[in-house]
């Protein structure tokens, strides 16, 4: 296909677009005109129908086919949830997801608040704000190829004359410190945190970026009334700022939560799960398509959802309560 | 405030055109070498052996493969006299990902039209799909005049045949440095035996680690070895034993393969023998396959078991040849009488059967093709690249290694054995075997790992 | 309270640069000695932009050198290449990500218009319709956020082989926008929220219908919101990596530039030098639409998140 032909698809798929939804809301304005009273289910109806084909259908057909075997033949109803809390694979699997959700949104978010704090009304906030951004821009797969060359390895044998040169940038620090340099995505179980620790370097530009909007927004007379009251910095950060910014810490925290259960690229582009590394994403992908056991598969994306649901109820009861407010 | 907005208004000016120059870049690109390299021309082939094929202008048949660059060149040039004499257009695609796109697309009756099948075991996780079609007569009439019945059984199912083999690679291969071993009086070693002295001796006399080897590829880390497992175990239990074991007729666990598992232990888990050239024992997890070899250029190491692709991987300009700086030797067997020969292969693996596809089928299966491919290996990556197809005109094979691999491959008294873990089902031979091979190089016992593989076998 | 001098520190006019009032995380940092929380913001900037610095620089660098030696020395031996880039983007080469920049294009621009678009209908519809099951649809819409791509890969697949669209772009764009849905609609949802309801009924009393309240009143008002959300929708499309490789798949045809980068580390392992320069071509135009749109970004995302 020419480059012209694929650029007129896309301008005819969006003429199309345009076309259908201006026509359906011509009919709903028409009929609005004429005092028709339900006129809501046009609104939201393909947006109902896309979601109820895309994500609930396979969904319902993922949690059916988790309580078959790997064949897809015969039921064998917990079996496969079974096998993941015993295999000692699965459970390191299971390990690592909990480590990525716990470690990542915390961290990060404590970096994002940090930060956001110290170049608060600074000159050249904006650009300061923009580096640590940077990073969320990049895709996973781009972040993964910067933090593998990060880690790069070379090995060092302080006996031998020629060791080849670090081309890692952190191994090369440590060498420079006179340490000996380290196979990062090798050693399990701290490999882990590396890989996290990429993560952390994307999430905090969200972090950050949230937060510093939230604390620009606690109304001033409350800062004033605290500094009138001779607070420290410190106290005021833990009496007025926190609590202050709280319903958007607990989004940030939870975002970034949900964006860990769901990570695949990163683990797959750095490690491929090896070594021990592994996470449920990961792993789903692994044993539907190269192990060829989707029902094992299919038991760890219910899973993903199981892990997920406490994070969106907490969620919602926020709303919930903000709403009420 | 204006201020702002007049910086604002230059950011998004200068990012559009950046942008716009970017995409009109990729624009005037692709008009230009919209139909594929440029590249050596096509060899003149005559258009009459194609004119069975009749005329396909307009249509187009899909490949889909593992095969990336740089290997995918020469068959892109390998199919160039089919597109010029009959008019139909090759689409060659390729990912890294292949493995489990393909099983995805064929599930859900996406299958492209061709696809390149490294595996008998994947083969048959496709066939069970049920969106894999026969493959036509003419091709099996190929088959059986250019190759042996073992490799039409390869590509077979449960009694229908459906794919024909497409390029071999032999995998019983040490690669060394002929003038290193001529600088120290060094023999190619004839049995395993001497295979062990020989590295003993490299170890005290030569001040550097006799073996280097890699084993890292992404989600398929741990493949080489497996390979070396393979070929001990087809040294340590002969080819029956082999046969049993790929079959699942002894267990994974018993005793032949933990044999063999600890030969290979004592040179791959030997500090005093790996790795050249990266470090210790662990750092043969984190090498790169590709790389694996390297070292043996620089005087890092002498040894590198890898298949004869291997070649591939030296730079340009490298001299592989019989004296020169890289070559490789048969890697040997407990006897001087004993050859035993792993090797593996693809298939071509169809899912329609529309006229064009069957056309290529037989083009791809006949000994035009196969000289075609191998010229243009010759041509483009410096070889790499041989078949079991009979009709190959060796003479063709200009590099060294591709005439030892052919020697080795068509030796009557050769026992050739197809690649176990391609043969395994998916989930020992793409997943467990592979997994607990590399977790086995970084510390595991044999014992663990073959216990947990065997119980992986569904 | 009662007019007391802002700061009875200072003799003379308010100094505070912000103008006369001060936010919480100003005041912090004022205690906080300046030059430390400089010198620490300045150590979080330069530690984040390291590694993409790094990488950066080894884009311009011959690829011999890079297996050598670290990017760190061309401080001290300086030796710059185009070449990497030259073979990242010629058509010549198999390696070139050209043709799929174009099809990143293609695929990202509907791909940010249609779920952009109907989840506004169906964000108003939440927050301004009364209808039956509001609250319990709105929740589950918002709860499906949690099914991962991967389990709608097959069922999807065959849906799109079924109705023909299987190996168009049509697949992986109807794929983004049911993806994209959940999160755009409760996002939107809560801009809406925040206009005040008394516009909204004036309009109906004036007897407006809703499409043109739509029209007329909601959309220009949420242009921010909608700026916001585009961009962050934009990024994760451009950004896709699982999407494009099972719907678009690698032809070149389809193939956007994630998947051109996969395949970019080839068999021949870790070729930085192309690696380098791909990840950067990649980067360059998410990075621009970020740069030039940040402050909708920031004003959008607060906007859904901070209540009262």
């Amino acid at each position: 296909m020419e480059v012209a032909d694929k650029l007129v698809t896309m301008a005819v798929a969006l003429v199309a677009f345009a076309a259908v939804i201006g026509a359906v809301l011509l009919v709903v304005h028409l009929l609005e005109r004429r005092g028709a009273r339900h006129v809501a289910w046009w609104f939201v109806g393909p947006t109902l129908l896309l979601i109820a084909v895309g994500l609930v259908y396979p969904a319902l057909r993922t949690i059916w086919r988790s309580l078959y075997d790997a064949a897809g033949t015969s039921f064998v109803g917990l079996g496969n949830y079974t096998d993941i809390f015993t295999s000692g694979d699965q459970l390191v699997v299971l390990r690592n997801t909990v480590l990525w959700v716990l470690v990542t949104p915390f961290v990060a978010t404590a970096v994002g608040l940090v930060y956001a704090i110290l170049v608060d009304g600074a000159r050249g906030e904006a650009a300061a704000k923009a580096l640590i951004f940077l990073p969320m821009a990049i895709s996973f797969v781009g972040a993964s190829i910067i933090w593998k060359f990060m880690y790069e390895y070379r090995f060092f044998d302080p006996d031998v004359e020629n060791n080849p040169n670090q081309i890692g940038f952190i191994n090369q620090v440590i060498v420079w410190l006179g340490g000996s340099p380290q196979n990062f995505l090798l050693d399990s179980p701290w490999n882990n945190f590396f890989l996290i620790a990429v993560m952390i370097w994307i999430q905090a530009g969200f972090a950050m970026t949230i937060l510093s909007a939230a604390i620009k927004a606690i109304p001033a007379e409350i800062v004033e009334a605290a500094r009138l009251d001779g607070v420290s910095p410190l106290e005021m950060f833990r009496y007025v700022t926190v609590p202050s910014i709280r319903p958007t810490l607990i989004v940030v925290l939870t975002t970034i939560a949900i964006g860990c259960l769901k990570v695949f690229d990163i683990v797959r582009t750095m490690t491929a799960g090896q070594f021990g590394t592994s996470v449920v994403a990961n792993e789903f992908y692994t044993q539907s398509f190269s192990a060829n056991n989707k029902g094992l598969g299919a038991a760890l994306a219910v899973l993903l959802f199981v892990l997920v649901v406490p994070i969106i109820v907490y969620n919602v009861r926020q709303l919930r309560k903000a709403d009420h407010r | 405030m204006n201020g702002m907005r007049k910086r604002r208004n230059t950011t998004t000016i200068a990012a559009t055109a950046a942008a716009l120059a970017l995409v009109l870049t990729a624009c005037s690109d692709d008009d230009g070498g919209g139909g594929g390299d440029g590249g050596t021309a096509a060899p003149t082939v005559d258009c009459a052996d194609f004119e069975s094929y009749g005329d396909l202008s307009g249509k187009t048949v899909t490949i889909y493969t593992g095969i990336v660059d740089p290997e995918d060149k020469p068959y892109i040039e390998s199919f160039k006299p089919f597109e010029e004499c009959t008019g139909a257009k090759v689409d060659y695609q390729a990912d890294k990902q292949f493995e489990q796109q393909i099983v995805v697309r064929a599930e859900a009756g996406n299958p492209p039209d061709i696809a390149i099948v490294p595996q008998p075991g994947l083969l048959a996780q496709l066939v069970a799909t049920g969106k894999v079609v026969p493959a036509p007569d003419a091709v099996a009439a190929n088959v059986d005049e250019f190759w042996g019945e073992d490799w039409k059984a390869l590509g077979s199912v449960d009694g229908t045949f459906y794919a024909a083999p497409s390029g071999a690679s032999v995998k019983s291969l040490v690669w060394y440095s002929p003038q290193e071993f001529e600088a120290n009086g060094w023999e190619v070693p004839t049995t395993l035996d001497e295979l062990k002295t020989l590295s003993d001796t490299i170890a005290a006399d030569s001040g550097h680690k006799p073996w280097c080897a890699g084993i890292g590829s992404d989600a398929a880390t741990g493949w080489p070895v497996t390979d070396w497992m393979e070929d001990f175990v087809l040294r340590v239990g002969g080819p029956d034993a082999y046969d049993q074991w790929v079959n699942h007729e002894i267990a994974f666990n018993s005793e032949i393969p933990t044999q063999a598992l600890d030969a290979v232990g004592e040179y791959l888990k030997n500090p005093e023998y790996v790795n050249g050239g990266f470090g210790d024992v662990s750092s043969i997890a984190t090498t790169a396959f590709q790389d694996g070899g390297l070292p043996i250029l620089d005087g890092q190491c002498s040894l590198h078991r890898q298949a004869s692709f291997y070649a591939a991987n030296f730079p340009q300009g490298t001299d592989i040849s019989e004296n020169g700086q890289i070559f490789a030797f048969y890697l040997p067997g407990a006897t001087t009488d004993e050859k035993p020969v792993l090797g593996a292969g693809e298939f071509v693996t169809a899912f329609s059967d529309r006229p064009e596809v069957q056309a290529l089928l037989e083009f791809w299966s006949s000994d035009t093709w196969a000289n075609l491919k191998a010229q243009a290996s010759v041509d483009l990556t410096n070889g790499g690249w041989i078949t079991a197809n009979k009709g190959l005109d060796p003479s063709i094979l200009t590099n060294p290694i591709d005439q030892l691999s052919a020697e080795i491959l068509l030796d009557e008294n050769a026992v050739f054995r197809f690649d176990g873990s391609d043969m395994m089902p998916a989930a020992v031979g793409s997943n467990a075997f592979w997994k607990e091979a590399t977790n086995w190089i970084t510390g595991q016992s044999t014992k663990d790992a073959l216990d947990k593989i065997e119980a992986a076998w569904p | 309270m009662s007019a007391v001098p802002v700061d009875t520190a200072t003799v003379g006019p308010p100094t505070t640069p912000q103008g006369p009032r001060e936010t919480a995380a100003a005041a912090a940092r004022r205690r906080l000695s300046r030059p430390w929380a400089s010198l620490a913001a300045v150590v979080l900037a330069v530690l984040w932009t390291i590694p993409t610095l790094g990488l950066l620089v080894t884009s311009f660098r011959p690829a011999a050198d890079i297996n050598k030696t670290g990017w760190w020395t061309v401080l001290t031996d300086p030796r710059f290449t185009l070449e990497n880039y030259e073979t990242v983007l010629s058509s010549e080469s198999s390696q070139s990500l050209a043709p799929s920049i174009v099809n990143s294009v293609v695929i990202t621009v509907p791909a940010v218009v249609l779920p952009m678009f109907l989840a506004t209908l169906a964000a108003y519809a939440f927050a301004w319709m009364d209808f039956r099951g509001r609250n319990v649809l709105f929740i589950a819409v918002f709860a499906l956020q949690v099914v991962p791509i991967q389990v709608t890969l097959i069922p999807l697949l065959s849906l799109y082989v079924d109705i023909n669209v299987s190996g168009t772009f049509w697949a992986v764009w109807l794929s983004h926008t049911m993806f994209g849905l959940p999160l755009a609609v409760f996002l939107l949802h809560n801009f809406m929220q925040e206009i005040p309801r008394e516009l909204i009924e004036a309009a109906r009393v004036d007897g407006a219908g809703h499409v043109t309240i739509f029209f007329r009143l909601m959309l220009p008002m949420l242009k921010p919101a909608i700026a916001a959300l585009g961009i962050y929708q934009f990024l994760w499309v451009w950004n896709d990596l699982l999407v494009a490789l099972t719907f678009a798949g690698s032809s070149r045809d389809l193939a956007p530039m994630t998947v051109s980068l996969l395949n970019l580390t080839g068999t021949r392992g870790s070729q930085w030098f192309l690696l380098s320069a791909g990840a950067f071509v990649s980067i360059i135009i998410p990075a621009i639409v970020f740069l030039s749109l940040q402050r909708y970004f920031v004003r959008g995302l607060l906007a859904g998140s901070v209540k009262g």
